[in-house]
């Protein structure tokens, strides 16, 4: 039986079978482990960031391209429930109106990205997406009217996910039987269900062909798959996914804006994410995400506090201030990239 | 020794087409001016734009040219090449911010003194930097893609956030030099008067470049290389130690761009070089990767297309660019002047 | 044999995870024009390519005026003498012939007694010579490629099919500028599948099977024995 949900892709690691097994569990209880509003936000994250980043492992892990308008697809799912919402009034209806709209959009954008650059050259796919996104992130910021440009939109979700909604009066060890909860246990299994799809996927036989175009693209199109065809099902596929995981982001934080959706700072999370789990590994999602939302969670708040401690010292302060965070992800991501290609998964699974 | 055996030679006629496809994308400049005229009403703004267009695409052009070559010559993709635009701004706009009494005085030998300072500390500092980022950053990942792409954006954000370290968090304002500033009249159109000197410095760039590719030893390995370099090197040519000298000459244009945008807006930020680094992909992609001259029109097209929107429709500006690259990969897949590789 | 300028020993060359070249090892005469044989995949052109340093050898010795080049990086071997005539000619179409030959001449302008030999052999060079050499006809660029290693002296060359899909025209053009190369001191290394090239021009014969040499000695007793030549190669000169 679990073999089966996992498609019989195991982690084929003991420790990293625990570690797993522990962010499982730590996310199914994490409204009784973990009472507060900050806790249970960030687990809310880890949980949208699994899905963002193994759908952006599917492309980059399994089919060997490089995207930076992941958060792009990300932002039109976000978008799309927020302004379905918006227009539509308060309603499931709406949030299902909107999120099927934005996949729909994400993947056709994606085809015809696709098209253009995958027909020609792999890394042309980079460089556009790279321009698309920025094109996609202006024009939200100035078409203001629509989209509440830099401000965002705060969005009107429905009762029964918020935390004014009450389905059970008494508190059960400790926690209120409300909206909130139901919202968390939406994000939650939506994570648990697309990121078993996504492991049937690459374990199916398109995953195969993937990997083999993955390992050399020349092979895989002489003995006879179309490597554009593959590719371009993958981006389209992964992008659809990510709309799908912006809509659930934007229901969870009641609000989308150009920073929480469409930067390229999320895009550059969602990288190092992947670098640090392990490309091409599903599980290196999980491990991936779990780390770096609680590093991102926790540790600013340590640099701060070092940066104030060194402050009679020359530079150091300035290394340190928790705004220069970035600048230690850059470092992190590089000597990954170096030393750890094959990231946390790959190295327990080395070790074995 | 024998007479070698009789071999006639025969001509081929090109077709009327067949001479001038090799001009269209050249053409294509122009087409977009008169496009301009067609969709702006008055003749000195068009004129006004036109100028401010060529500047811009000539400004991206100096910052393009050596990345599109380095990807011709090595199939290395270098996205840290923004990082060189920003640090080349940096260091100039700080020389020019050191030599007051040069910039405000009413000479134009001495503003054209400083900004040639500037220029030099900025191409010093990237060239410097070229080296470095060459040796540390790209070499290690020669000939894999996925890992070049990655590690380059990586080196470009632990750039932009030293500058942040070391040039605090806040954007910095400067002026032109005093005789740069205002503009001249020209049939009823204000042209500003640095623009005028922005065209002429990449025109001079651009010639220049094209001298040293066509006329000089190193200019023949260089097109050779972007060709088949393999080839290259078993004619006994060290590619590798080209390709070094190629991307050092890339990042210091680089950097010179940067000290030339910093003029040219008033205003320097970190992200600066980020986001040129988009415009620069385009101009490469629809120049064709690899060719210099299709690197030279293609800005230019963004030049214009970018200052026309921006008057017609502002928020379209970037938006008809990426549509732009659109149908030029339409017609041309590989780019408007698509380099032939051997391989 | 015991003047060799190039020597093989135990070399295996590895391209990507398969293994091409398991273990060659033969002779090149000095001053000698030597055929390098076999079936198609044999490992012919692997041969050539390793020679030169674009490809490196995993184990093994490639010894040139007795010194072992096997680790060095093309551009250095090219510089001790040698020149290769790969199969697809590794014309750069986008600089013209001039240009090409001037990147040719490795160490300054060509002198003007050797263009003259090559445009005398090559005459459409000299027409053509400030053309495109992406426009120059198949048999063209192959004079070109020819009249490349041409433009300074080397000591050895290793030319890749040079018949490969050409008029016959041009075929003897091409058998007479080599052999002109012959006469001036220089020695060969050919891969050629057109048996009467091959037989014309081959002083000695080397047959590769499986990335291995299974038969060396003069090019006339090969020749002359269609047994050996059909159990070598499966195929027999004579019909050619």
């Amino acid at each position: 039986m679990l073999m089966k949900l996992i498609s019989g892709d195991t982690p084929r690691s003991p420790i990293l079978s625990v570690i797993l097994a522990a962010i499982l569990l730590s996310l199914a209880f994490a409204p009784f482990l973990f009472p507060g509003t900050r806790p249970l936000d960030t687990a809310a994250h880890i949980c949208i960031f699994i899905i963002l980043v193994a759908s952006y492992d599917l492309m980059l892990g399994y089919g060997g391209i490089v995207s930076f308008a992941h958060t792009m697809f990300f932002g039109i799912g976000a978008y799309g429930v927020a302004l379905s919402l918006e227009h539509m009034g308060r309603s499931f209806g709406a949030v299902a109106f909107g999120t099927v709209a934005g996949m729909i959009l994400a993947a056709a954008l994606a085809f015809v990205i696709a098209m253009f650059s995958l027909r020609v050259r792999a890394i042309f796919f980079a460089m556009i997406t790279l321009a698309v996104a920025s094109a996609v992130a202006v024009l939200v910021s100035q078409f203001s009217t629509l989209t509440g440009g830099e401000d965002g939109m705060t969005l009107k979700i429905p009762r029964e996910l918020t935390p004014a909604f009450k389905f059970h009066d008494e508190k059960i060890l400790g926690v209120r039987m409300n909206g909130k909860l139901l919202n968390y246990y939406m994000v939650f299994f939506s994570t648990l269900i697309l990121f078993l799809v996504m492991l049937r996927m690459v374990n199916s036989p398109f995953g195969s062909v993937l990997k083999a175009i993955r390992e050399n693209a020349f092979r895989a199109e002489a003995v006879g798959y179309r490597v554009v065809v593959y590719r371009t099902a993958v981006t389209v596929i992964s992008a659809m996914i990510a709309a799908l995981a912006g809509a659930i982001y934007a229901l969870w934080l009641r609000y989308v804006g150009p920073a929480t959706t469409l930067s390229f700072d999320i895009m550059l999370d969602i990288l190092l994410m992947v670098v640090i789990g392990g490309m091409g590994t599903m599980y290196g999602a999980v491990i991936g995400a779990t780390v770096f939302v609680l590093a991102q969670t926790y540790l600013q708040d340590l640099m701060g506090t070092a940066s104030d401690a060194t402050s009679a010292l020359p530079l150091i302060p300035d290394l340190l201030n928790p705004d220069r965070w970035l600048l230690w992800l850059g470092v992190l991501f590089i000597l990954s990239i170096y030393f750890f290609p094959t990231g946390v998964v790959g190295r327990l699974r080395g070790a074995k | 020794m024998s007479q070698a055996p009789d071999h006639a030679p025969t001509m081929q006629r090109l077709n009327l087409v067949q001479r001038i496809t090799p001009f269209v994308p050249a053409l294509l400049v122009p087409l977009i001016a008169l496009l301009g005229l067609l969709f702006i009403p008055s003749g000195s703004s068009w004129l006004t734009l036109t100028v401010s267009g060529l500047a811009m695409g000539m400004m991206i052009f100096i910052m393009a040219a050596g990345l599109t070559l380095i990807f011709g010559l090595m199939d290395v993709i270098n996205f840290g090449h923004g990082a060189f635009i920003s640090v080349g701004a940096f260091v100039g706009v700080t020389v020019l911010l050191l030599v007051p009494g040069m910039t405000a005085a009413p000479s134009v030998g001495l503003n054209l003194v400083a900004v040639g300072l500037a220029v030099i500390a900025a191409m010093l500092a990237t060239g410097v930097m070229g080296v470095v980022f060459e040796r540390v950053i790209v070499r290690p990942v020669y000939g894999a893609h996925l890992k070049q792409i990655l590690i380059t954006v990586g080196g470009l954000i632990v750039i932009e956030q030293l500058i942040h370290v070391f040039w605090g968090p806040d954007e910095i304002f400067l002026t032109r030099p005093e005789t740069l500033k205002g503009a001249i009249t020209f049939a009823g159109a204000a042209l500003e008067k640095y623009r005028l000197l922005a065209v002429g410095v990449g025109l001079v760039v651009f010639l220049a470049m094209r001298h040293v590719l066509r006329h000089t030893k190193l200019g023949l390995i260089v097109r050779a290389g972007v060709e088949n370099g393999e080839m290259v090197q078993a004619l006994g040519y060290d590619i590798k130690r080209v390709f070094v000298l190629v991307f050092v000459a890339g990042s210091a244009l680089a950097g010179l761009g940067g000290v030339m945008w910093a003029l040219y807006q008033e205003v320097i930020t970190a992200h600066m070089g980020g986001q040129m680094l988009i415009l620069v992909f385009i101009v490469i992609i629809i120049g064709g990767l690899g060719s210099v001259e299709g690197c030279f029109i293609g800005a230019l097209m963004v030049g214009l297309l970018q200052n026309y929107t921006a008057f017609l429709v502002p928020k379209l500006a970037l938006v008809s660019n990426i549509g732009l690259m659109m149908l030029i990969l339409m017609w041309r897949p590989q780019g408007m002047i698509p380099v032939v590789k051997a391989k | 044999m015991s003047d060799a300028i190039l020597s093989l020993k135990n070399v295996a060359t590895d391209i990507a995870q398969y293994h091409i070249l398991h273990d060659v090892s033969f002779d090149v005469p000095r001053g000698k024009v030597t055929m390098l044989l076999g079936r198609n995949g044999a490992g012919k052109t692997t041969t050539l390519r390793t020679v030169m340093g674009l490809w490196a050898a995993r184990a093994g010795q490639v010894m040139f005026n007795g010194e072992d080049i096997a680790a060095q990086p093309p551009a250095r071997i090219a510089r001790k003498g040698l020149a290769i005539v790969p199969e697809d000619m590794g014309i750069f179409g986008d600089l013209t012939v001039q240009e090409n030959m001037a990147l040719a001449a490795v160490s300054g302008p060509i002198a003007a007694d050797r263009l003259e030999l090559i445009f005398t052999a090559f005459p459409p060079l000299k027409t053509f010579w400030d053309m495109p050499a992406g426009n120059l006809s198949g048999g063209q660029k192959q004079m070109l490629a020819v009249a490349r290693a041409m433009a300074e002296d080397r000591q050895l060359y290793l030319i890749d099919e040079p018949s490969k899909g050409l008029a016959p025209a041009i075929v003897s053009t091409l058998v007479w500028a080599m052999k002109s190369l012959k006469g001036a001191g220089a020695s060969i290394l050919m891969v050629e599948q057109n048996f009467a090239m091959a037989r014309a021009l081959g002083d000695y014969a080397a047959v590769m099977d499986d990335g291995r040499i299974v038969w060396t000695g003069t090019m006339d007793e090969l020749a002359n024995d269609t047994a050996l030549q059909e159990n070598l190669m499966g195929l027999s000169m004579e019909v050619a």
